[in-house]
Formats: C-alpha cells, structure tokens, sequence
C-alpha cells in the first residue's frame, strides 16, 4: 500500500473519532446544563480545555458561554478541530483514498459532510434542535463505523485505519477523564451529594461508559471510575482496551507479535505493559493529572513514530 | 393529474432527435415518449430531483478551474435520454474504428519514417511546429504499436440528420465515469424501459479497459496504477473512479520514483515496481526532467523509463498532435492514405488559417464561422461568428493575421436537439456526443456515450465548465 494512502486513511479515521467524541462531549454537557440548580454556574469552559484548543478559543472570544463554546468545537471554521472541520478533513481524505474504501463507507462519509454542512448553513448552533443535531452526528458516524466493519477487508488500509481510531480515542478519553476528575474532585473527596452524581454520571456518559460501568461497578466512586476508564480491559473506550486494540493492529503490520520491529511498535507496547501492571491507588496517590499528561504525551510519540516507520518512507536508501 | 404534453413541443429549425419535422415521433423514441405521456410534469421533475440528489451522495463532483471559491458542482444529468438506433449505431462504430486505426498508423508514421511527410499529403511545417509534437520520441515505438489506447471522440450531428466528427481528442479524454454512473441513475430512474426498450449495457467498459492495459505488458499479473493530478483535479471523480471498478492503485506523481529507469511506487513495505501507468496528466507535466520544469505533478526520470520501456504510459505521449485542430483538416487525407478508403465519418469543413485562401475566406466571412485556436479545448479560445459582436470579430482577425498556424475556422453547425427539462417544461438543447473506443487486441467502441447538453436556452457550447450538462445515451439492440 502506498505510504501516503496509508497515512490518509490513518487520519481519516482520526478525524471521524475525533468529530464523534466532539458530538457526545457536547450533546451530554447540554444535557447536563439543563438540569442544573439555579445558583450552578455552567461548566462550559472545562470542554474546550478538554480538546486541547483553548489557547485557539481565547484568541477568538472573551468569554466561554455555552453557545460561543459550541459555536466553536462544532461549527467555526477558524478551528482546526471543530467538528466541521474534522468531518471536511475525513471526507477529504476519503476522497483521496476512494480506491482504499467501498461505496457504502464514502457515499456515508459524504452523507455526513452534507449534514454537518448544511448544519453550518442553517444555523443550527442557535436552532432549539442542536441535540437532535449531535445525535444525527454521532449516529453518522456510529453508522459508518459499521459500514466499515462489514464492508471493509482486514488488510493493511484497514489495520491503519483502526490504528488511528483507537489512539485517537485512547487520547479523548484520557482528556475527558483529566478534566473532569480533577474539576469534580476539588469539589469533594468522595462521591455524594446529588450534584456530584450528575457530574460523575455525565463524565461517564461523555465517552458512552455510564451503562457499561454500571453493569461492572455499580455504584458510582471516583477510583472505580478512573480505573475504569484508564485501565478496564474490556470497555472498548478504556485507555488500556485502545491500546490492546492497536496493538493487534500493529502486530499485524508489523509481521511480529513477540518484542518489535519498528519504533511505534516498541513505544506501544511499553505503554501497554506500563497500564497492564499499573494499579489505580497507584495513579491516584501519585497524581491523576501528572499520569494522564504522561500518557497523551507518550500516545504523541506512538503517532510520530508510526509515521516514521510507515508513512514517510526513507528514500536515503 | 396534467399529463404530459408534446403537442407544443418546436421541433423546428434544427434536427430533434425524438420528433420528426411535423412533431412525429422517431421509432428510436416512440415506446420512451408513451411511458413520458403517462407521466405529470410533476412526476417528473420529482425524478430529476431525486437524481441530482443521488449525484450528490455518490460524490460524483467536479471543481471548477479558475474558480477560487472552490465550489463543488455536479455535472447536471438531464433525465430524459439520448436515444440511437441500432443501425444508427452500427455506422458509427464502423466509422471511429476506422477513424482510430488510421490515426494510429499515423502516429507511428510521424515519430519513425515520416513517409506520409515524404509523400506530401500534410506538411511537414504542420507537424513540427504542433506544440504537442515531441522531437524526442523520434524513431521510438510503444508496445504492441498502439499509441491511443482510450479515445473520447466528439462527434456531434447537424441539420441533415449526418453525425460529424468535430475533435478526436486522443490524449487523456474524460468523462467516460460519467456515461458509467449515468447509466446506473438511470436504470434507478426508469427500470422498466430497460428491459422493454431493450438498451445496450456500458457496465464492462472497465474491465475491457483493464484488459487494454494488461494487453500491453508481458508481465504476468501487472501493476497497473491511474496516475492522477490529484483531488483538485476536475476529473479527480473520474481518476478514482476508474482506478477503483479496475482494481488499480490510484498514485500521485509524488507517490512514485524512477531508479536505475525503473519505476515504482513508494508503499509502506518499500519499492514496488509499476508496469503500467494509465495517466491522467498530460504530456506536458509528466516529467520535470525532460518536459514542463515546474511540474510538481510528475515524476522526474519517468519519460527515459518509458523510452527505455521499462514502463508503459497510456495514452502514450505524443498523440496530442493529432489533436491539434490544424492536423484534424487533413484526417480525411490521411485516412485514405493509410487504408486507402474513404471517411466513413465526415469531417466538419474546416478553414486553415495557416493558407492564404482559407485565411482570406475566414477573414471576409468571420461573422459566419466558428474560429477556434489550434492547440486550445474545452470552449474556451474560441469565436462563434453569428453570436459575436464587431469588436470581438476584430480582435480575432488581428489574433488570425498575427498567428495564422494558431487558428482555424468551421461553418456554424446547427447541432441536433433532444427535449430537455427545462423549468418545468420540455423545450429541445443543443447537444453533442462522446462515444469511447478502447484499442486493444482490436478497436472496440462501447456501445453507449456522453452526450452533452448544452442547458442554456440557444447555446451550443455543451462544455460542464461552460453551463453544459449531461444525458445516458441509450443504444438499443435493434
């Protein structure tokens, strides 16, 4: 496969993961603004640090009021990573590699782009339906993630593809949970005013975890949430299950399943043992946000080095 | 529910490819007119919605050059057929096929013993001083002889109900993926008219392209890539496309890289060798090292592969002379020279404005002619005569007089019609057509076509860059 291609289809599914973790941020602190008490000041801001682009909302508003805040991670233009943006960029790269996707992943990826689109040109950003927008958009993207499933062969375009979804959703959960928990627990040391409840209950529906962790945990604490969503083997969203899937896929493209044989593979599988061992009180005592820093600084690392071992081949030589 | 109605429709003034000149109805048309008449204008223009639509989510979009908005547009497909008779058909096949052959031949000729130079039938100064001439590919010949292997003629019918050629368009034609995807809205629009008309299929016409391709190597299951400018390529849709329905790799002149004369393609395992590049670029920027020096669309070294023949591109360069609009005025010569028959298929007159007498002919008479430069296409560089004003008549003869080798000039063609939806009502455009032949082990002509409309009211300009629109052309079985 062509290096390039490669690379196209590895952003492509960044793009699509990242506009869909967009959608369900926002659909669920909506949610959560309404339900509110009088005297709560709603948490907007939180978001947009989440995404890693508040020094780009700072530079283009003074203030972060829900509509500026949604304005900008769903619609502005000026955002690279608006949900806009990352949908244009998907269907871009889609276009780019047609011959690497099926008629039924690219006519979806359009249909998408078309919603998104129209969605800018009809203002729905002030329209009373934004939540039924998010939800068509997450549902589009949902909905092309099955097609990819069911229509796309597992060969190398594919192996690249998941590569790009799951780091790119190990780095939106680690984000959301850095926010979040930090935020929540300077509020209390345990889970239990009503509040709280709402608030925890939200971070776990941010990356579509609340059901799943009822099932497991049940009841509602800080630890077991952040061992959930960092170290929890089998919820498909978990930092470590990310990391367990993208390993498969660059065992597959790599040919070699035991030690490495490129950088991506080493980095990666350091990471993966490094969580695979870790014990939750450990990150805990020795600091929820120094840990989770240390991880998307390392899944940066894992994504330049899957460049260099794939994408820009050394023509030196 | 108004039905449909025909009884108002003007096929005067032009040959209208549904109705006779007294509004009767031409047997090719007459069981897709019944099905129209039972139909609400309603009902129809509900269908032409629905096709832009499904144009849409197939991505079937082109970008405009020169346009810096970027906008994206669909090449509008009008749903009302052009339909062709089988015997209608079979004339035309034979003609392109022999148009095509006799080009061929021509090619070769011209890059190795020059022997239709020799014997004066076209002059040399016409052939060297073409711009799409290429000095270097002198005494060189492409595997298996065949130098156009894809031709996208544009033929176009006049008054007298006579199809002419008007360009036979032998370096990268396009718009083939559109007869293609034409043809499966279509069968969507009105599926029970296939089967009762009886229409020929295109659907193989990327699987025979394949097996052009692979015709032209030795190599046992070959690498074949479609070598494309890129995603802000017009025909981008097309490129990918087509790579795809063949199974072909889809590169970039960046994706490639010529080593020892050999080229590859640069994969995410290394080197892999390309044997057969269908290239969607012209001559002009397939190589830095020898053509256009700013071309960041090619490949350096990828002309010397070729020449040695370690790669095979198609078309192979160097057609493009005989696009050039001067060299098409002595096909009819160079048809009878190399196969000693006459045209089939009639040129359209055509004025050289490189002789004195045709230059003063065209001259005196701009106001009647259609001027076109000799190395320009898709509508642009061009006079229509009867539609100009005196100033634009003017500056064409000063560009005539300054460059005489660059232009030519054709009477005004009144191009055939077919009905077309038009605001919701059903008035006769202006249309031409692009039939694709493929030349493999033989000529083959796929049995279908673009044809072009030109939507506008009176126009005959059916380019899409220019306002035009597109039609499934229908052959039928008899």
């Amino acid at each position: 496969m062509l290096g390039r291609v490669a690379n196209t289809i590895y952003w492509m599914n960044r793009y699509l993961e990242r506009a869909e973790n967009y959608a369900r941020f926002m659909d669920v602190n909506y949610n959560l603004s309404l339900e509110l008490p009088p005297n709560e000041k709603e948490q907007w801001k939180p978001l947009v640090v989440i995404t890693g682009d508040w020094e780009t909302y700072e530079s283009l508003n003074d203030s972060a009021e829900k509509d500026k805040v949604i304005y900008f991670l769903a619609f502005d233009g000026q955002n690279p990573n608006s949900i806009l943006n990352c949908i244009t960029n998907a269907r871009e790269n889609a276009r780019a590699v047609r011959t690497e996707i099926t008629k039924e992943v690219w006519e979806q990826i359009n249909a998408l782009y078309y919603l998104v689109k129209d969605g800018v040109e009809n203002k729905h950003h002030i329209d009373k339906n934004l939540r039924g927008f998010f939800t068509e958009i997450k549902n589009g993207c949902q909905l092309l993630y099955g097609m990819y499933d069911a229509t796309i062969s597992r060969n190398e375009g594919w192996n690249f593809g998941k590569l790009g979804q799951v780091l790119e959703r190990a780095d939106k959960t680690s984000r959301v949970l850095d926010a979040k928990y930090h935020f929540l627990l300077g509020s209390a040391k345990q889970v239990g005013s009503s509040l709280d409840l709402i608030q925890w209950a939200a971070l776990l529906k941010s990356v579509s975890a609340y059901d799943m962790y009822r099932k497991k945990h049940g009841k509602l604490t800080s630890s077991n949430i952040a061992e959930f969503l960092i170290l929890d083997t089998e919820f498909p969203r978990s930092i470590l299950a990310c990391l367990i899937r993208a390993d498969q896929s660059l065992v597959a493209l790599s040919g070699r399943s035991v030690g490495f044989s490129n950088t991506a593979q080493k980095q990666l599988g350091v990471l993966k043992s490094q969580l695979e061992y870790a014990d939750i009180n450990d990150i805990i005592s020795a600091g929820m946000h120094e840990y989770l820093d240390d991880i998307q600084r390392k899944l940066n690392d894992i994504s330049s080095a899957i460049y260099e071992s794939f994408f820009a081949v050394d023509l030196s030589h | 529910m108004p039905k449909l109605d025909f009884s108002a429709y003007d096929s005067k003034g032009y040959y209208d490819e549904m109705f006779d000149e007294n509004n009767v109805v031409r047997p090719n048309y007459k069981l897709f007119l019944e099905r129209l008449e039972n139909m609400s204008i309603k009902k129809l223009t509900s269908l032409q919605h629905s096709t832009d639509r499904a144009q849409l989510s197939l991505g079937m979009t082109f970008n405009v050059y020169n346009d810096n908005e970027g906008i994206e547009r669909i090449l509008h497909l009008d749903i009302i057929p052009r339909i062709i008779a089988n015997k209608e058909w079979n004339h035309l096949e034979k003609g392109l096929q022999q148009r095509i052959k006799a080009l061929n031949l021509f090619i070769q000729d011209i890059y190795n013993d020059q022997k239709v130079l020799k014997d004066k039938i076209i002059p040399k100064e016409m052939i060297f001083s073409s711009l799409s001439y290429l000095k270097e590919l002198e005494g060189f010949k492409p595997p298996k002889d065949i130098w156009c292997h894809i031709t996208g003629s544009d033929l176009i019918k006049g008054g007298d109900g006579q199809y002419y050629v008007l360009e036979d368009n032998l370096r990268c034609p396009s718009g083939v993926s559109y007869m293609l995807e034409n043809r499966e809205i279509l069968k969507r629009t009105f599926p029970e008219l296939f089967e009762t008309l009886g229409v020929k299929p295109v659907y193989n016409y990327t699987h025979i392209l394949r097996d052009t391709l692979e015709h032209l190597t030795d190599v046992e299951q070959p690498t074949i890539v479609v070598l494309t400018p890129g995603i802000y390529n017009s025909a981008y849709f097309e490129h990918s496309y087509l790579a795809q329905q063949m199974g072909a790799e889809l590169v970039e002149g960046r994706d490639l890289i010529v080593k020892n004369d050999i080229v590859y393609m640069i994969t995410t395992n290394g080197l892999q060798r390309v044997d057969v590049i269908y290239r969607r670029v012209d001559d002009d920027f397939i190589d830095p090292e020898v053509f256009n020096k700013k071309s960041l669309l090619g490949t350096p070294g990828l002309f010397r592969a070729y020449l040695k023949g370690n790669v095979v591109l198609v078309n192979a360069p160097g057609t493009g002379v005989v696009d050039d609009k001067a060299v098409y005025a002595y096909v009819p010569r160079i048809i009878k020279y190399y196969l000693g028959e006459d045209m089939i298929l009639p040129n359209v007159k055509t004025y050289i404005c490189d002789e004195e007498q045709d230059r003063k002919y065209v001259i005196e008479n701009i106001h009647n002619l259609v001027v076109k430069q000799t190395d320009a296409s898709g509508g642009y560089g061009m006079l229509i005569g009867p539609k100009s004003t005196k100033a634009e008549q003017q500056e064409f003869i000063v560009k005539i007089k300054h460059n005489p080798r660059n232009y030519i000039a054709q009477p005004m063609i009144n191009l055939s019609r077919v009905p077309t939806i038009a605001d919701n009502t059903i008035e006769g455009r202006h249309v031409d057509l692009r039939p694709y032949a493929l030349y493999g082990d033989d000529i083959k002509i796929i049995p279908g076509a673009l044809t072009r409309v030109a939507l506008k009211k009176g126009s005959i300009v059916v380019n899409s860059s220019q306002g035009g629109g597109s039609k499934d052309t229908w052959v039928l079985n008899s």
